[in-house]
């Protein structure tokens, strides 16, 4: 399981038996500085998050398992909504409002 | 799952026959910005994806969890056809423009 | 298997229903020297670990259902255990016993 902030949405109407109505985001993973990790990935939303929010995914086969459906070919999944994440001194969850 | 777009398809027919009955595309991997990267895949196609179709795969044991993929041996499936993503509120991409 | 270090906290009080109530760790992956290694994670306390503690934490999926006792559960990583020392080629890389407490 991995922070990350929703840095955007996908729409794609045309998709897998299943996933019907699931909002698709992308996001950005972070490291305990609150910097970008590695690349962003596009994950399921069935929390209410959007854009800006700092988040928590899991990735593999787990994620499926967060979805409405659980036999579904998804590989990362949102799963919470961060209000604070105390990493030292600071909140991460403050950095990343004042990124975007 | 990432965004790829469908740039080919790949055809073997001398293969296991688990391999059967699946159609294999592709899939040139691009950022959020839409900028390809020099990193492609080739995936099982599960939802009828079209050349140059944006497309979004799932990687992992997550591509068997299909009705096609199932206890087939894959490590990638298309599971969605883009239709248009945002970036921060900016429209990165929109197939139905042009 | 891994050896992460307790870097954070993380609050999260919209989550799926198996995550409510417990609480989570933001992990930074250590080798056995204790050098930061790999990518940061979140992981579910099961040791009562702490910031600064060095953990034992389990990132498989189905290893992480069977510790919250949910075959459904959408989780991977798991805090299994505070660290009380580790021995690399019989020297202590690390030995929580000789470290002042933080």
């Amino acid at each position: 399981m991995y922070l990350a902030r929703v840095i955007g949405r996908v729409v794609a109407t045309q998709r897998y038996a299943g996933l019907e109505g699931v909002p698709l985001q992308l996001i950005q993973p972070l490291d305990e500085h609150g910097a970008p990790m590695g690349d962003s990935l596009v994950a399921t939303a069935v929390l209410s998050t959007g854009p800006g929010d700092l988040v928590h995914f899991v990735d593999g086969r787990e994620a499926a398992l967060a979805c409405p459906e659980n036999f579904v070919p998804v590989d990362a999944a949102i799963i919470g909504f961060v209000e604070q994440a105390q990493s030292g001194s600071r909140d991460l969850a403050e950095l990343a409002e004042g990124l975007h | 799952m990432l965004i790829g777009k469908v740039v080919g398809s790949v055809v073997a027919t001398r293969k296991d026959e688990k391999m059967m009955n699946q159609k294999f595309l592709l899939v040139q991997v691009h950022d959020q910005n839409n900028k390809p990267k020099d990193q492609y895949v080739v995936a099982v196609d599960a939802v009828g994806a079209g050349h140059e179709d944006m497309v979004l795969y799932a990687s992992g044991s997550s591509a068997r969890q299909t009705s096609i993929t199932d206890g087939k041996p894959c490590d990638a499936v298309i599971m969605a056809v883009v239709d248009s993503w945002d970036l921060g509120g900016n429209n990165i991409y929109e197939k139905w423009e042009s | 298997m891994f050896l992460a270090e307790v870097v954070g906290t993380i609050v999260s009080p919209v989550q799926i229903p198996v995550l409510e109530g417990r609480k989570l760790l933001l992990l930074r992956p250590v080798t056995p020297e204790g050098k930061p290694t790999g990518k940061t994670r979140i992981g579910i306390d099961r040791a009562q670990a702490g910031v600064g503690d060095r953990v034992l934490v389990i990132d498989e999926g189905n290893s992480g259902r069977q510790l919250l006792g949910d075959p459904k559960a959408a989780v991977k990583t798991i805090v299994v255990g505070v660290v009380d020392y580790v021995e690399r080629d019989g020297r202590y890389t690390y030995d929580h016993t000789q470290e002042s407490p933080r």
